[in-house]
């Protein structure tokens, strides 16, 4: 599939938007938002708390659909797409890893890790040694057979890692995957990534630190549901001295 | 679609969840656990005495019919005195010479009398006049000598039948064919040996010693009013409807009841007793699958209050599935899967505790329930019951599973 489209960007989001209704009140996360990421990028998504972060990652990770606009991963249209479908783009394309981690608190770290596997279409033969492998890759192969409860919140972050990477996705999204976690295991998680990264993985990661976004090679700043900047990392540092960004009509630069 | 690695977790998924919530698990299976398990043990009862009941019938036979007085009912007493309604000889050989459906028929009356070999002297002994097709009737022939014949009764032979208790109690030689003995003072030579094979009838067993003569000889020895019933054997089961009405005709007559007097005897067939009594089994075991029906359907509400208490306790577990790519499919047969297990583990247990029952019954002296059993069809139906209560009751809840929103579900606390 990826070759098939090796002419579209991996993602591309046109107009995006998203408009959630609590009670009488209408909240306009995302307010036509685009945005374009290629294949083995590493991108860092920041913003002020609100900003619309987090609905974004949603839905470049299929969990939630769009109020409008459209969503083209490898050149086809998500947005258009039915629950099992959805199900199956999760299931192959994409890696989350979450801020909470979200492992399930009776199974073994190995058996978390296999989670994905249950849901594949075929090719679940030699499931362990995948799971095992996966686990290698994030360095827990003495933790296999713990359950959470007896792993530290870095170690959980790596199984999570290592599920998310487990079916090989085409995009490894991360939603503040550190920001449950201390500076020296922040630390530890971002060199995983960035390993990753090297070995062609594409990653996004939402992130309310500059030293994290230091890892990525491209910053996108979000203001209001909208994108406020794009730039490269280097661009990025040198605006951060300058009173409001170039491409900011509306106002000051968030104070990151 | 589903690979089987999904089945195999599904189904260990089930398990563990029930094994790790053991005892809530418990008490929410307890309703199908009771209703199967009582349930099941009515059935084993019923299928004992069905059995006992039907054995006891078969072994009297099926073709075989009744005839004894009765007073009828509601008419005052001083109407209908005995010795106007007791059965007649001459009625008897009414119904063998008229009744083209009666195959075989005896009168048999009762008398107890003294009897008398060289050695010892028994007193009260229970002495039956009877026809020779006494033999048929009854299934009894003799084991040695001669059975009776038509003669002996027309010609009152002095002759009789014993059987081998009364041979050891009257201390006769084991082979008594030829001897003589005396039975009320009279001489009477011992023609042959009746089987002791019983027929016993509802615990009436006619066991230890046994002596026969002729119906005409007892006759002589009766008192005046004298008490007689009949028995005989149908050409066939299948023409007792016909063949009662027939023997019913040829008595009518016989005591001059014009159409309207009321019968003041009675004809009873066994098929119709056989006939009867599967109705009312059938009946009580329809009862006990109606018990069975509502008990499922308290445990089934159980069981749906149980799975969506379960739903909503794991609903970030379900966004998680759903996040790493579970189909509402997956999520739901999941569940499904899952409140079936429940019940089946319910209905197994009640049926294990329904066995353990029944074996209770068959342990019960005098309760007549030797033969109580689980048949395996109640334990298949059982089953079949119980995890169609799970289908049923775990659909609405595995339904709101399977259409939970993944980030909504990721969001709840
Ligand atoms: N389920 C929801 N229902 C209603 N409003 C929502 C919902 N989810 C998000 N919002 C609103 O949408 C806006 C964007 O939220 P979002 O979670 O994307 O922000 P964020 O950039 O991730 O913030 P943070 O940095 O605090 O995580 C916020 O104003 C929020 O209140
Ligand atoms: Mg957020």
């Amino acid at each position: 599939m990826v070759d098939a489209h090796a002419d579209w960007p991996l993602i591309q989001v046109i107009g995006l938007t998203k408009i959630y209704r609590v009670g009488v009140e209408t909240i306009h996360a995302l307010r036509g938002l685009d945005l374009s990421i290629g294949r083995n990028e590493m991108v860092a998504i920041m913003g002020s708390s609100g900003s619309g972060k987090s609905t974004l990652m949603n839905m470049l990770g299929c969990l939630d659909r769009p109020t409008g606009g459209s969503y083209l991963m490898n050149g086809r249209d998500v947005s258009k797409m039915d629950a099992n479908e959805l199900a199956q783009v999760r299931n192959e394309e994409i890696g989350f890893v979450f801020q909470s981690f979200e492992l399930l608190p009776r199974q073994t770290a190995l058996e978390n890790v296999e989670l994905p596997l249950i849901y594949a279409r075929g090719g679940w033969r030699g499931r362990k040694q995948r799971a095992l492998a996966a686990l290698d890759r994030v360095g827990l192969l003495d933790r296999v057979e713990h359950r959470p409860n007896q792993l530290s919140g870095g170690q959980r972050q790596r199984v999570a890692i290592a599920r998310a990477i487990l079916n090989k996705p085409s995009i490894l999204l991360a939603d503040e995957p550190t920001g449950n976690l201390d500076s020296a295991t922040t630390t530890e998680i971002l060199a995983l990534f960035r390993q990753l990264h090297l070995e062609g993985q594409t990653v996004i990661i939402v992130t309310h630190e500059n030293e994290v976004a230091a890892h990525c090679q491209r910053v996108v700043r979000l203001r209001d549901g909208r994108v406020l900047s794009d730039l490269s990392i280097e661009q990025d540092i040198a605006g951060r001295h300058l009173p409001t960004t170039a491409a900011s009509s509306s106002g000051a630069a968030p104070p990151c | 679609m589903l690979n089987p690695l999904f089945w195999v977790q599904a189904i260990t998924l089930a398990f563990s969840q029930i094994w790790a919530n053991k005892s809530r698990a418990f008490l929410t299976a307890l309703g199908i656990i009771v209703g199967v398990a009582s349930t099941t043990a009515v059935i084993a009862a019923l299928t004992g005495l069905k059995a006992k009941v039907l054995t006891e019938f078969e072994s009297v036979g099926a073709s075989k019919f009744f005839v004894f007085p009765d007073r009828p009912e509601n008419a005052p007493r001083n109407m209908y005195p005995w010795e106007k309604i007791l059965l007649k000889p001459a009625e008897a050989k009414a119904i063998r010479d008229e009744c083209t459906l009666v195959k075989a028929i005896t009168p048999i009356t009762e008398v107890g009398l003294d009897v008398e070999s060289e050695g010892k002297r028994i007193e009260g002994i229970t002495v039956s006049g009877i026809w020779s097709d006494w033999h048929v009737v009854q299934n009894r022939f003799v084991q040695d000598g001669r059975p009776f014949s038509q003669i002996d009764d027309e010609s009152e032979r002095q002759v009789c039948l014993i059987n081998e208790d009364a041979i050891r109690e009257l201390d006769l030689p084991a082979n008594a064919t030829g001897e003589a003995i005396l039975i009320g003072g009279r001489r009477f030579m011992i023609a042959g040996v009746v089987e002791t094979t019983q027929a016993r009838f509802f615990g009436m067993n006619t066991s230890s010693a046994e002596v026969f003569i002729p119906f005409s000889v007892a006759v002589k020895m009766q008192d005046r009013n004298f008490f007689m019933r009949i028995e005989g054997l149908f050409t066939s089961p299948d023409v007792a409807e016909d063949a009662e009405e027939e023997v019913r005709f040829v008595l009518r007559r016989m005591r001059g009841l014009s159409p309207g007097d009321p019968q003041t005897f009675q004809v009873a067939a066994i098929d119709k007793f056989i006939a009867q009594f599967k109705t009312l089994a059938a009946g009580i075991t329809a009862i006990a699958g109606g018990i069975v029906g509502i008990s499922l359907l308290v445990g089934g509400i159980g069981i749906m209050n149980i799975m969506l208490v379960s739903v909503s306790e794991r609903t970030r577990e379900i966004g998680l599935r759903k996040a790493v790519g579970a189909t509402p499919m997956a999520i739901l047969l999941q569940f499904l899967l899952e409140a079936v297990t429940l019940c089946l583990v319910g209905g197994f247990i009640g049926i294990a505790f329904g066995r353990l029952a029944a074996l209770g019954l068959t342990l019960i002296p005098g309760a007549q329930l030797e033969q109580a059993d689980v048949p395996f069809w109640a334990v298949a139906l059982s089953f079949v019951f119980s995890a169609m209560t799970g289908i049923v009751f775990g659909m609405f809840p595995a339904i709101k599973a399977a259409r939970l929103d993944p980030i909504e579900a990721l969001r709840h606390e």
